[in-house]
């Protein structure tokens, strides 16, 4: 298990790291935290020709929280985003996921951006820039950075709109409104496996308390993260109709650890938790 | 290849490697530092946890050529300069933390760590923070009691 | 105080070393070793039709490529059959590389040697193996039918086929029992694949001395010295020539006790062709897909029984998933078969089971080696026979539990090692009050009420086994006083991590009365000790321990006949404390052990001042006989072998309150409890610790693990993502209560402890989930989409 040879490229600015990119085409690899890619690597189930390694640029590694939301550098780690107060406050959502992202070690060196580009469909962070509606900025050699939004960047099980030559540089995860509450529930089999089924919720409330937006993200029930809006079918205490409306979108399938009959039944079980869960802090803020 | 200079234990290393050089293997194979071990390839057993500019990273889920002029303390860097053995090494030989031996260093790595940041971890915390190194011999149990142990012995230093 | 070394909780002498990195494993041996590596199949069944080597040959650092056609005869040939047994009818081995056809995914099939494992991996790559893909056979029951062979000369895929019937007293068969009994029940249980999975794999580095033409075989083994006669016979060596070391080996849990593995004859011969240092190091997925699996057991069962409880006949059918070799004979089935008594008398037993080839890995032992299947048929037929007579569980275990005054107790059976299954010992009834207690079996009803009232559910269990320990043929030990006072203690058997090195200097310090800081012990190195069987089936203890206790008592009483000669006292009435000869009772008249040591080498030539002292001049001697007397050798040194009648049985029950989420369908422990009765302990924190690391493999094995193979044969799991081997976070506290029986057997009293932890654990675990859910729960292991699935039956 050991990986195949490749050109290693280890540009210290973004042009040249684009121009690298774009020489090597189809037979380019981005390297940011290899968390996942040095696995596959690893196995030699993915042999690229060039690595571009992107640990050097500076200004990548950057987290700034504001009133809007959260933008997220395409270096900085899992363990910084999920340290920060700052991201903690203006989007709770990021730390409630981020601590069900593998385990500690990984995610000290594991990076925020590449686990979106990664597009694993039972990953967390794919679900939660999907469920906030946020956006994946993407730069390329000789042309204008571009933002591509959540819904249109995961295209299937491994596949995003991160074309090659494409270098994400950075995720924004918008804030919530006001009286707003999020949760996100998983189970995996093993405590930092990737989850059996998961859901990841956000629930704002009216003056009065009544539902005025609730959506929900699954993941590892689809080919993509699955957004369901349940903001018809809830109710303040009572989410089981959502549950069930959720139910009803996801597509799982059978694996080796668990069955699509039983993954359809759990990501109904995780939504009306998380649901609960994300409503009650919605009455909290 | 790639001249490369790592900082290793507070010595100062040079190696000539292959981009692909995984920097378990620089460490054990080009430097002949064979306390970490290796136990995967995959980054899931924890075996090859070393501390990067003071943080547990997977060695073998990082390229060599990545990490040069970073810093780096492998097991052979634990005790002190003197031999004696650190706070979290004596506490896993005081409490049969370790059978075979070979997820120790990963778990030293990740320990030593953990107790950096965290000086009086709960029995959740201690959990967590080992969440990621896989022990077939042990069953864990004397492992989170020397985490423990390793933070009462830290507390108690001068 | 050294003489009460044994039996105290000492510190592990191996730690600092394991502690700071200086522990030496396969891997960190050899810098400069050259890397082989394998291409291997990846079809379950086909036959080769070409290999094309040429696509490797441009790769830099290339040294050598393999192929079975390249071997010679005695290397090519098929590996050993370990232990042939005459109901082993069929059975059959590989060869080290494929010839012809492979027959499971993983099969080696070329050999490449490279300056380095990445280029080797690279050259791998690069090879061609044209295959024509024959269907596979998966599954133990499509595999009885028989339809497709894994060996065309093996029919109905049965490799062996074995039946053992113990008649009731009355003389009536188990089936007449069955018949006449006042119940009878039958039903089906299944237990899934699952593995040793050591963090280190397996290894072997080989180092050829042209210039004295002798062999040094490092090899991650749990027997160097079998390792050793079969690399001399292969290679065709001398056996003198040939010396096999274990270095620290990072965990075996049995699948290392498999020998010769196919690298540790390749890596040697490849070492002496190319008269360079060669290693092999084993990666994750090799280990998977080309070492060994276990567990993999199919039980129909039929039992009749009283209103009791008690069972008056028994009957089990079972199918044995042998994979597609048996180099390791039909040692699973058997010990599956006759261990499955447990602590019961049982009226009439009948147990038949057929090993069954398939075109998976081979199957040989894993840490408790077919006592988990067993343990799990008959504490699930002790829970079915309660739910049936509406009994609490252990009032029906109580009806058919051994009594003390019944020992030895012969079960009428022949055990794994083709001697009479006699336990020797034990104390049953005391045992399950004692884990009743532990886990507050009977105060259980209102904790599961209180639980109940939160909308928890939870559920208690329990399991029994007795454990066949310490099996011959023989250890030996070796232990030498050198003139400095230190104690070398040496013995042929190897170590993964059981502390030997601090349990056997115990020993030595208690029979010598020498400070365990003078003692040391080497162990699986054959430049050492020679005579060796292996460590596997909980026998280091037993065997290697008692063969070093009588090693030390012949040099002890060696060291009190000189000490004697030199105080001018009588033998008798010397003592040894604090490696100090004394005269009891006259505190001034000792002699040091060292110097003892010194006078028993009578020399010529002082080399220092201590060895002066046994000098010819030094002393007047004793003109009437030789300076090495009759019947004596120089130096304190002394040898002795420990060759047991028959195995010692340890025992042991545990009990377990599991919650179930009602929603969820997730399982949880809440507390695991061990009552555990290993005869005289000599270590208890190091039996502890064997405890803890068996029941975590067997929570694994509960709830976890499960090796899974698609319909073409491929192993679907095949990394640490998805063979899901427990972290801490899975694992439950494990709350240890000791009893101790000593055995009557071996002069120090003691019992086999390193597989005990994990035998009864899919048992109690499956009572419990029963318990919490009211469903019956007869595979295992169980996931929450199992139990979820089970929901929707009841």
């Amino acid at each position: 298990m050991k990986p195949p040879p490749f050109d290693y490229h280890a540009p210290r600015d973004l042009g040249s790291a684009l121009s690298a990119l774009a020489e090597a085409g189809t037979d380019g690899k981005v390297l940011a935290g290899g968390q996942s890619l040095i696995p596959m690597l690893n196995m030699r189930l993915a042999a690229p020709g060039h690595l571009i390694d992107i640990n050097r640029l500076a200004g990548l590694d950057t987290v700034t929280a504001g009133p809007d939301g959260v933008r997220v550098g395409a270096l900085a780690r899992h363990s910084r985003v999920e340290r920060s107060a700052e991201v903690a406050a203006a989007q709770p959502l990021l730390r409630q996921a981020l601590r069900q992202v593998a385990h500690p070690v990984i995610r000290n060196r594991g990076t925020v951006v590449g686990s979106l580009v990664h597009a694993d469909p039972a990953a967390e962070l794919p679900a939660v820039l999907a469920l906030l509606g946020g956006s994946v900025r993407l730069a390329r050699a000789g042309e204008r950075e571009r933002d591509v939004a959540a819904g249109e960047f995961f295209t299937g099980p491994l596949e995003s709109a991160a074309e090659p030559g494409d270098l994400a540089v950075s995720a924004f995860f918008p804030a919530s409104p006001p009286r707003s509450g999020t949760a996100f529930r998983e189970l995996a089999r093993r405590h930092g496996d990737y989850a059996l089924a998961g859901v990841a919720a956000v629930v704002s409330l009216g003056e009065a308390g009544e539902v005025v937006r609730a959506r929900v993200a699954c993941i590892g029930v689809g080919a993509v993260p699955i957004v369901v809006d349940v903001t018809s079918a809830g109710r303040p205490g009572d989410w089981a109709a959502a549950a069930r409306a959720v139910q009803d979108r996801v597509e799982p399938e059978d694996d080796i650890h668990a069955t699509a009959g039983y993954r359809r039944h759990l990501v109904g079980v995780l939504a009306e938790r998380a649901l609960g869960e994300a409503a009650r802090e919605a009455a909290d803020a | 290849m790639h001249e490369i200079t790592l900082t290793v234990n507070g010595v100062v290393r040079q190696a000539r490697v292959p981009a692909r050089r995984l920097l378990s293997d620089c460490l054990r194979h080009d430097l002949g530092l064979t306390g970490t071990h290796v136990g995967c390839e995959h980054g899931v057993c924890g075996c090859c946890t070393i501390l990067l500019d003071g943080e547990p990273v997977r060695s073998c889920l990082t390229f060599a050529v990545t990490v040069d002029g970073r810093e780096i303390t492998t097991v052979e860097g634990l005790a002190g300069p003197d031999g004696a053995l650190s706070p979290v090494q004596r506490a896993f030989a005081e409490c049969h933390g370790l059978q075979c031996g070979f997820c120790t260093p990963g778990f030293l790595c990740t320990a030593t760590a953990l107790l950096r940041e965290n000086p009086a971890p709960t029995e959740e915390e201690v959990l967590e923070g080992i969440s990621g190194n896989l022990c077939r011999c042990t069953g864990y149990q004397n492992i989170v009691k020397s985490v423990h142990r390793a933070a009462e012995l830290i507390a108690e230093e001068p | 105080m050294t003489t009460r070394m044994f039996g105290e909780p000492v510190l592990r002498r191996e730690d600092p070393r394991l502690l700071t990195g200086q522990g030496r494993y396969l891997d960190d041996l050899g810098p400069r070793a050259l890397a082989a590596a394998f291409v291997r199949s990846p079809h379950a069944s086909a036959r080769i039709r070409d290999i094309d080597v040429s696509g490797a040959l441009d790769v830099e650092g290339l040294v050598a490529v393999y192929t079975w056609e390249d071997l010679p005869e005695q290397v090519g040939a098929p590996l050993p059959l370990l232990i042939p047994h005459p109901a082993l009818t069929h059975g059959r081995t590989a060869y080290p590389l494929a010839r012809d056809l492979v027959r499971h995914v993983g099969e080696p099939v070329v050999m490449v040697v490279a300056r380095d494992r990445y280029l080797a991996e690279d050259a791998c790559a690069l090879i061609r193996v044209d295959y024509e893909v024959l269907k596979p056979v998966v599954g133990v029951e499509e595999a009885a039918h028989g339809g497709l062979l894994v060996h065309a000369d093996v029919p109905g895929n049965a490799g062996a086929h074995l039946v053992q019937e113990v008649p009731s007293a009355a003389g009536l068969g188990a089936g007449e029992a069955i018949g006449r009994a006042p119940h009878e029940l039958s039903f089906r249980l299944d237990i899934e694949r699952s593995a040793s999975m050591p963090l280190e794999g397996r290894g072997v580095y080989a180092r050829w001395d042209a210039d004295d033409r002798s062999l040094r075989v490092y090899s991650s083994t749990q027997t160097s010295t079998s390792v050793r006669m079969a690399i001399a016979a292969r290679l065709g060596l001398p056996l003198p020539s040939v010396e096999v070391i274990a270095p620290d080996v990072g965990g075996g849990f049995g699948v290392k006790i498999v020998h010769p593995w196919p690298e540790e004859v390749l890596v040697p011969w490849a070492a002496i062709l190319l008269g360079q240092e060669v290693k092999w190091t084993e990666d994750r997925r090799e280990h998977f897909i080309s070492a060994a699996h276990e567990r993999g057991q199919v039980h129909f069962v039929r039992v009749g029984f009283d209103d009791e409880g008690r069972v008056l006949g028994l009957d089990v059918t079972i199918l044995h998933d042998h994979g597609a070799y048996t180099p390791y004979g039909i040692i699973v089935p058997i010990i599956t078969a006759t261990q499955l008594l447990g602590p019961y008398r049982i009226g009439a037993y009948r147990v038949e089971f057929t090993s069954i080839y398939t075109n998976t890995v081979q199957v040989t032992p894993y840490r408790g080696a077919g006592r988990p299947q067993a343990v799990f048929c008959m504490e699930r037929t002790m829970d079915h026979i309660a739910a049936h007579l509406g009994l609490d569980r252990t009032a029906v275990r109580a009806a058919n539990l051994i009594q003390p005054d019944e020992f030895p107790y012969d079960q009428g059976l022949i055990f794994q090692d083709g001697r009479p299954l006699i336990y020797d010992s034990g104390d049953y009834p005391e045992s399950l009050r004692m884990i009743k207690e532990l886990i507050g079996w009977d105060g259980f009803p209102a904790v599961r009420a209180a639980a109940e009232a939160q909308g928890r559910r939870l559920g208690i269990g329990i399991g029994c086994y007795v454990e066949g320990t310490g099996v011959g043929p023989y250890e030996g030990g070796h232990v030498q006083v050198t003139s400095d006072g230190r104690v070398h203690v040496s013995t042929g058997l190897t170590s993964q991590g059981q502390g030997h090195e601090t349990a056997f200097a115990q020993i030595a310090a208690a029979e010598l009365g020498v400070p365990l800081e003078r003692i040391s012990v080497v162990t699986g190195d054959t430049r050492r000790f020679g005579y060796a069987v292996g460590t596997f089936a909980s026998r280091a203890a037993v065997m290697s321990g008692n063969a070093i206790a009588l090693a030390c008592r012949k040099v002890r009483a060696k060291a009190l006949r000189i000490a004697a000669d030199a105080l001018e006292a009588d033998p008798g009435d010397l003592e040894i404390s604090e490696g100090v000869v004394r005269v009891a009772g006259s505190p001034g008249a000792s002699i040091p052990l060292a110097t003892v040591a010194t006078l028993a080498n009578p020399l010529r030539y002082a080399f220092d001042e201590q060895a002066a002292r046994a000098t010819q001049f030094a002393a007047t001697p004793a003109m009437d006989r030789p300076p090495v007397a009759e019947g004596e050798e120089p130096g304190l040194e002394g040898r002795d072998y420990y060759s047991p009648i028959r195995s010692t049985f340890a025992s042991g029950m545990h009990a377990a309150i599991v919650e179930t989420d009602p929603e969820t369908a997730e399982i949880k422990i809440l507390r695991y409890a061990v009552v555990h009765d290993c005869g005289k302990l000599i270590n208890p924190m190091i039996v502890e610790g064997q405890i803890h690391g068996g029941v975590a493999q067997g929570v694994g094995g509960a709830l976890y693990e499960r090796m899974v193979y698609d319909s073409h044969g491929q192993l679907l799991n095949a990394s640490f993502m998805d063979f899901l081997m427990p972290y801490a976070t899975e694992i439950p506290h494990v709350e240890t209560a000791h009893l101790e029986t000593p055995s009557p057997l071996n002069p120090l009293g003691i019992k086999g402890a390193g597989e005990a932890g994990v035998i009864p654990v899919s048992a109690v675990i499956a009572s419990a989930i029963e318990d919490a859910e009211g469903i019956v729960i007869d595979r295992m292991p169980i996931s929450p989409s199992d139990l979820f699935h089970l929901r929707a039956t009841r």
